[in-house]
Parts: C-alpha cells; structure tokens; sequence
C-alpha cells in the first residue's frame, strides 16, 4: 500500500501537541481512545489519572460521559480520533442531552485510519465532526489547525463550561510505539485507586 | 402481569436498595412502566441512547468513577452490544443488562425471531451470565441477584424477561 502524503492542511505535530496540552490539565481525568491517543498520552508521562483504552473502537465518549456524570467535580476530557468518533458519533447527542459541564472532548483528526495503514477516513472529504458536534448541540465546538493554539485549547477543555468538542487537525505522522499497561483490570485498579475507589 | 404481582415496581425496589442510580436506555414496550417508575421517583438518572452499546459505554464509565449503572433495552438491542461488552470485560467491571424479550413466547413478528433466538448464546458467548425468567413474581428476586453477582463479583449479567411475562405484542391481530 502506497502511504498517503500528508496535506498541507494538516500541521499539527500530534506527539509535542498533546504534551503541551495534557501538561495544562491540572486535575482532568483523560480517557484516552484505542491506538493512537492512548500511545500520545502514555509518551507524554504515565498517570493514573488516565483510562487507556486497548479496544472498544466507538466507546471513548460514551466511557468518558460515565465518568464525568459521576465524578462532577472532576473535569473529564475524552481524547479520541476522526474514525473512533464517526463510529460512536451518535454519543455526541447523547452528550448533549445530557449536558455535563465537565466533559471536554478532543478528536485528534487526521482524516484517516492511522493505525490500520492510513486508509482515507470521511473527514478528508466532506464530513466536518465540530459541525456535528454543534448541530448536535453541544456548548461550543470549534476546530483547530495550528501547533500554536494549545495555551487557548487548554481554556477551551478545562476552564470553560461543558459539554465542548474541539477537532484538531493534526498530521500523518511516524511516530514510535508507546504503549502503555494492557491489562485492563490493571488500568481499571489504578484509575479507581486515584479516585479513591480502591484500597491501592 | 399477573397473580397482582407487578414486576417493575418489583425491579425499582431492587435497584433504589442497590443504588444504582442510572438507567441507559433505548425503551421498549415491555419496560414502559419501569421507565415511568424510574422517572417519577428521582431516584435514577435516565441516559436515553441512540443505540444500545453506547449504554455499556456509560455503565462501564460510571463503574469506573464510582457509581453504579444498568442498561434496559429490547432484546434486539442485545445484538448492538456484543462487541461492546468486550470493555467491561476488558476492565473487570460490571455491567448489568435488563432484556425484555421478543423473538420468542407467542412472537408475532419474523423479524424479531432470529436476535431474539440468539440472545443467550450471543451474550453467553462474550461471558455475560444470563438469566430467564419467565414468572413476574420472581423478577424482582431474580433482578437483585443478577446485580449482586454483577457488582460484588465485577463481572456483567443479564436478566432476561420474557414475552410470557410481557405479553406477545399483537399488532392488533389475532
């Protein structure tokens, strides 16, 4: 399979970007998608406070609004990609209905399948998930395309009120394999032994 | 409903002892008056869904942080979760399913009888523990099992209610 050159469009450097970001997030739980968020959270410093994802394509979001209806002192953002939030795109109206306004939600968008060999994906056409998102009726939405904006992303996910959605536009990029604990049992103690759900 | 026992206020008792306090849903027929119970008492959250496995989502999520949750749905909403209940497998967490059945006792529908036939085998397949029951006097007891083993034992059950008990849908036929 040939590899897809990256577009112009897309600038972000996925890696640097959620490090900067997720160094910003004071006390937010952040419940990583399957493949390539899960690894950018992980290669940005391992914290119990993160709910890796290994499987389960479609369920970040709907995850992520069970732990913020039920932690609503905690800010919660869901860190997901273009074709995790397609298939579960139907949980943004749930979202919506529901209205927590501590669930923040990020789709790292690089129009395509990443993890699979870089098949197209539907944002690289016509579909726009932020449009979604609104149409929706999420709070706010909005898309981001520059490196550059993540001190104002930041406000965005974690100080303003929820439900918001921000897509970031981010680049095919090599990046290398960093993965984190896979036992799910594992993911699940930590998480709840941070919450202190669990003896620890 | 027969013998004056009435299931859902049955079930309700069931789930305000356990503190199960949110209830995804995509409604069916047969848990009507459960969902008004739910509704009128304040004492659940109802999370209606667009499809049933964003339910197991919300359940496995609310586990994770604290709380405990379920999914009332159809049993054509079964076959929408398969791949889905793989997470709280993954994580070792709970999920409870309430089915009301169709595809079975005195079906009228074709369409509902092959999910419906495969209910069990497709949900004992992934490892949730299901149980059927056909009395309305024992859904209740059956129910609170059913979340007992669930959440004590960190592993997903289903009760499965059937159309005995709910009555065949008769679309205004004979």
């Amino acid at each position: 399979m040939t590899k897809r050159p990256d577009k112009s469009s897309n600038r972000i450097k996925r890696r640097p970007f959620m490090a900067d970001l997720l160094s910003r997030r004071g006390t937010a739980l952040v419940v990583p998608g399957l493949g390539s968020p899960t690894w950018d959270c992980f290669a940005a410093g391992d914290h119990a406070e993160y709910l890796y994802f290994w499987g389960g394509m479609g369920l970040a979001v709907p995850t992520a609004l069970g732990v913020a209806l039920s932690q609503p002192g905690r800010r919660v953002l869901c860190v997901t990609g273009d074709g995790e939030m397609l298939m579960g795109i139907g949980s943004l109206a749930v979202v919506a209905d529901q209205a927590p306004d501590n669930l923040a939600i990020l789709v790292l968008d690089n129009e395509s399948f990443g993890e699979t060999g870089r098949q197209r994906g539907l944002t690289s056409n016509r579909v726009d998930i932020a449009a979604v998102a609104k149409a929706f009726g999420l709070r706010q939405t909005r898309t981001i395309t520059e490196q550059g904006a993540v001190a104002e992303l930041a406000e965005f996910l974690f100080k303003g009120a929820g439900p918001v959605l921000a897509v970031a536009k981010i680049a095919i990029s090599d990046d290398p394999w960093r993965l984190p604990e896979k036992d799910g049992a594992t993911i699940a103690y930590r998480f709840r032994t941070a919450l202190g759900l669990e003896q620890g | 409903m027969s013998g004056g026992s009435n299931w859902s206020e049955d079930v309700l008792r069931a789930m305000q002892a356990r503190e199960i306090a949110t209830v995804c849903t995509i409604p069916d027929g047969g848990l009507t008056q459960l969902l008004r119970l739910i509704e009128a008492s304040g004492s659940a959250r109802l999370v209606t869904l667009t499809t049933e496995e964003e339910g197991v989502g919300i359940a496995t999520g609310c586990w994770l942080a604290g709380a405990r949750a379920m999914l009332a749905m159809q049993s054509s909403g079964v076959g929408n979760c398969i791949n889905a209940l793989g997470l709280p497998a993954a994580f070792r967490a709970p999920c409870l399913l309430l089915v009301t059945m169709r595809g079975q006792w005195g079906e009228f529908n074709p369409w509902q009888v092959p999910m419906g036939q495969a209910v069990r085998p497709a949900l004992e397949a992934v490892g949730v523990k299901c149980y059927l029951v056909d009395k309305p006097e024992e859904v209740g007891e059956t129910f609170a099992a059913a979340a007992d083993f669930a959440f004590n034992s960190r592993v997903s059950a289903a009760v499965l209610i059937s159309q005995r008990v709910i009555g065949a849908k008769g679309f205004g036929q004979k």
